[in-house]
């Protein structure tokens, strides 16, 4: 079976002026997303503060609950059903009070108020703000560490440090359009979204790296044609691939974006951005950085 | 003719290299899912056991459920009690050598300020000789020959008393956690002076809160009779006193008493001296006490205290709060004593849990708390699950779809690499433990494994196009593909070194899966297949190859 016909020639490298316009486009939509909503809605795992997880055996309204907690004088308490029938997030962001007795007591008067419906406590997480802070800036150091060790492979390998480059800001730029959709999507950035964002990132520098090497080939081969012709082609050689892993993989988040429920439903929203970001960055981000770097910074100037 | 010979030549050895490479790789594929058998079923043969490892993936406690816990230890105030005993020492010592001391109090955690009289040369002699920990600061003389001196922890030795407190707090805890009972908890210090602490399948997690976080510092200490109770009730405590309360549950209404004491602030012994600890049934009214044991110290100290203070009272407290001040009727030699109140049976032997265990060196604050119960992380397990077996099967089927007899080698690749992986995480060894973000390690390298296939097949059939043979195609495909194989799976190697490395819980457990996934990947996608497509070609001699 052949998906693109061998003698495909799209001119995707020519668009480059008005997709440096859509780049810019979104990431400014995405950081002014974020910040209209005064930075990302972190959730407790990030922000500190207290998440329960309740279900009862029995019905009970989502205002029972709430009343059951406004009698404890636990004002700051969110209530919000979840998942399965019966079943509520209780949350308590930053209080000044000693985290680890509020969320003892909320669990004993709830315990209390429906002493008959069974009540399991499913999910309990105190986190101390420092702990909070300490999490995001490790996660922080440890995505920027890895993306310096990305930028001295790539740049050793293709003996270049364009490529390296190329593939960094395309990077950072499906980042940001991910964390932009979550924030337009007011989506909560928990940890395991933050695994998420990391997939991403796999995902992405992989595809990059692969139409890289196929430059690397073309540029042995093609000694005669300039380098947008050289990635030109090369994008053209590769799309099938392309297609065909971005495809496969999309299939199955769109699968799960369906059909995951609720919890998996917003990892693979922002999966299928990033996806998609993630694809196409490479070519119109990695790409004409590399071009760019080539043709007039480079000191060996290539046409 | 020569190079007919030559190309038959190669052609055997080649011949005989696909002999050896399915036995190498025939090997490795059995080891790998001996490995991960037992995790599968626990219906294996007692000698199975024996010869293969019988380890089982290890779960994370957001998919079996448990507690994870994350304690500060607050060495700080380790340095202040050290510095406060120092204190009182000093104030005795000054007596007994007949140095008249006025104002002797401890200043922030590490300072103590005093003002003595006398001949200088003495109290510094004293000061220089006993303590030399503590460094002179600032002296100055007031009026009438009274100085004032201020002195300092040296710092070295304050860091060596935190450093201590923190291992010792470890040390108890873990002391604890197994006498509580707890199967495969893991405890280790993260950082300078934070304790990790993880309990998988735990039900009551409150009380192993309450256990752990406890400081149990046993004191006993003299009722003081003489002092005037109803004064220092009224906040004039007489000086070298304290007021601690007891705490009195009424049992019919429920309603809590505090009782206070007029207590002797110097401590006379602690939980230190203690051997043991048990809970004990009383005979007349059956309820619980805790019998206590000394060591060989303790067991004179206590003998020496009590002879000395018969009829008065001596005050047993536990961190803070007085459980009992029995007047003390004759010398008790033997070592033992008994802790009564009213206990429940349950905190009576969380009590000589404690106590056996010893006292926290330093309060220990809980700065995180997750805990996951047994029925969420039995749902979190099948979301997983279901996501990677939809996400495989649809993989499977697309890759038969659009490549055909290729797309089955792929897959097979595919499912070698996920057994291979979980064989790696099975190993205990390794020390890595499945998690959600390990769940989205795992899918990220299936995508990578399937996307080095795709790669493959598309040079191959890249190569066919051009008009190569079949054998020439799969050898040209395989060394073209290889390199963007191998720079982006490397990349991605090192992106999961670096956040494994720098990382704390979620993110590894995304690195180690990731790690392996990829690693397997590399040696299915191009090994494992590429022997395939060679037997087919070389062995087979296909005609026409199905991609």
């Amino acid at each position: 079976m052949e998906l693109i016909r061998p003698d495909t020639r799209f001119d995707f490298i020519g668009k480059k002026k008005f997709t440096i316009w859509v780049s810019t486009v979104a990431i400014l939509l995405c950081l002014g997303s974020i910040f209209l909503h005064g930075g990302l809605r972190y959730g407790v795992d990030f922000a500190g503060g207290i998440l329960i997880q309740v279900r009862f055996s029995k019905a009970v309204d989502i205002s029972e609950v709430r009343s059951a907690l406004d009698a404890m004088g636990s004002k700051e308490a969110m209530v919000q059903a979840f998942g399965g029938e019966n079943e509520f997030l209780i949350r308590v962001e930053k209080t000044t009070e000693d985290l680890e007795a509020v969320s003892k007591t909320i669990q004993i008067s709830l315990q209390e108020k429906f002493k008959g419906k069974a009540l399991e406590i499913r999910r309990a997480e105190v986190v101390g703000p420092k702990i909070g802070k300490d999490l995001k800036t490790k996660a922080l150091w440890a995505v920027g560490l890895s993306f310096l060790g990305i930028l001295i492979y790539v740049a050793w390998r293709f003996k270049e440090v364009a490529y390296g480059l190329g593939g960094i800001v395309a990077l950072v730029h499906d980042v940001i359009v991910t964390y932009g959709a979550i924030s337009i999507a007011n989506i909560e950035y928990s940890l395991n979204v933050l695994a998420v964002i990391m997939t991403i990132i796999g995902f992405s520098i992989n595809d990059t790296i692969v139409i890289f090497d196929r430059v690397r080939e073309n540029v042995k081969k093609m000694r005669k044609d300039n380098l947008e012709t050289i990635f030109n082609v090369s994008i053209n050689e590769t799309l099938g691939r392309t297609i065909l892993t971005s495809g496969t993989v999309m299939g199955v988040v769109l699968i799960l974006f369906f059909f995951g429920g609720p919890v998996i439903h917003d990892f693979a929203f922002a999966l299928i951005v990033g996806l998609i970001s993630g694809t196409y960055s490479t070519v119109y981000v990695a790409s004409p950085i590399v071009l760019f770097w080539e043709q007039h910074i480079s000191r060996r100037k290539r046409r | 003719m020569v190079s007919f010979c030559q190309g038959k030549e190669e052609e055997r050895s080649m011949l005989r290299g696909l002999k050896w490479r399915l036995i190498i790789y025939a090997t490795i594929t059995l080891f790998a899912i001996l490995l991960f058998l037992p995790t599968l079923t626990s219906q294996l043969p007692s000698w199975y056991t024996k010869v293969i490892p019988s380890d089982k993936i290890r779960l994370g406690l957001d998919l079996q459920g448990g507690m994870h816990l994350i304690l500060e230890v607050e060495a700080e105030k380790a340095v202040e009690s050290y510095v406060e005993r120092i204190k009182n020492n000093l104030k005795d010592d000054l007596k007994d050598k007949g140095v008249p001391v006025g104002k002797l109090e401890r200043e922030k955690s590490n300072q103590i300020v005093l003002e003595v009289s006398g001949e200088k040369e003495r109290w510094e002699k004293i000061l220089s000789q006993r303590y030399g920990m503590m460094q002179e600061l600032s002296s100055s003389a007031l009026d009438k020959g009274i100085w004032r001196v201020a002195l300092v922890l040296d710092s070295r030795q304050a860091d060596q008393i935190k450093k201590n407190a923190i291992d010792q707090a470890l040390e108890t805890i873990r002391n604890r956690i197994d006498q509580f009972g707890v199967s495969e908890p893991e405890i280790t210090l993260q950082g300078i002076d934070r304790i990790l602490i993880q309990l998988p399948g735990i039900k009551d997690s409150e009380r192993a809160k309450s256990l752990i976080g406890r400081t149990a510092l046993l004191e006993f200490k003299l009722v003081d009779e003489e002092g005037n109770f109803e004064e220092a009730l009224k906040g004039n405590v007489p000086e070298g006193d304290i007021i601690l309360y007891q705490r009195s549950v009424d049992p019919k209404t429920g309603g809590v008493k505090k009782i206070p004491y007029l207590l002797k602030e110097k401590t006379l012994m602690t939980g230190e001296v203690l051997k043991d600890a048990r809970v004990a049934l009383d005979s007349e009214f059956h309820e619980p006490y805790i019998s206590l044991e000394f060591d060989d110290i303790g067991a004179k100290l206590f003998e020496q205290i009590t002879g000395a203070n018969v009829k008065r009272r001596l005050a047993i407290i536990l961190d803070e709060s007085v459980y009992s001040a029995p007047v003390i009727q004759e010398r008790i030699a033997g070592g033992r004593a008994q802790i009564t109140g009213r206990f429940t049976t349950d905190e009576a032997s969380e009590l000589a849990i404690v106590l056996r265990a010893g006292a926290l060196p330093a309060p220990v604050k809980i700065i995180e708390e997750r805990t996951v119960g047994p029925s969420l992380g039995q749902d979190s397990i099948r979301m997983g699950i279901n996501s990677v077996l939809v996400s495989a099967l649809l993989i499977v089927f697309f890759m038969i779809f659009y490549y055909r007899i290729s797309g089955v080698i792929a897959d097979i690749a595919l499912i070698l690499n996920i057994i291979f992986v979980f064989a790696v995480l099975s190993i205990r060894g390794v020390g890595a433990t499945l998690t959600l973000p390990g769940i989205a390690g795992l899918v990220l390298s299936i995508g990578m494994a399937v996307d080095a296939n795709i790669l493959i097949h598309e040079r191959i059939k890249e190569e066919l196009r051009w008009g190569k043979t079949i054998r020439a195609a799969v050898d040209q495909g395989y060394h073209r593909a290889f390199s963007a194989i191998l720079d982006s799976n490397v990349t991605t190697l090192i992106a999961a070194i670096f956040l494994y490395q720098f990382g704390t819980g979620p993110v590894r457990g995304f690195a180690v899966t990731l790690f392996w996934g990829i690693s397997a990947n590399m040696f299915t996608a191009v090994f494992v297949t590429r022997w395939v497509f060679d037997y087919l070609t070389l062995k087979v001699r296909i005609k026409k190859l199905s991609i």
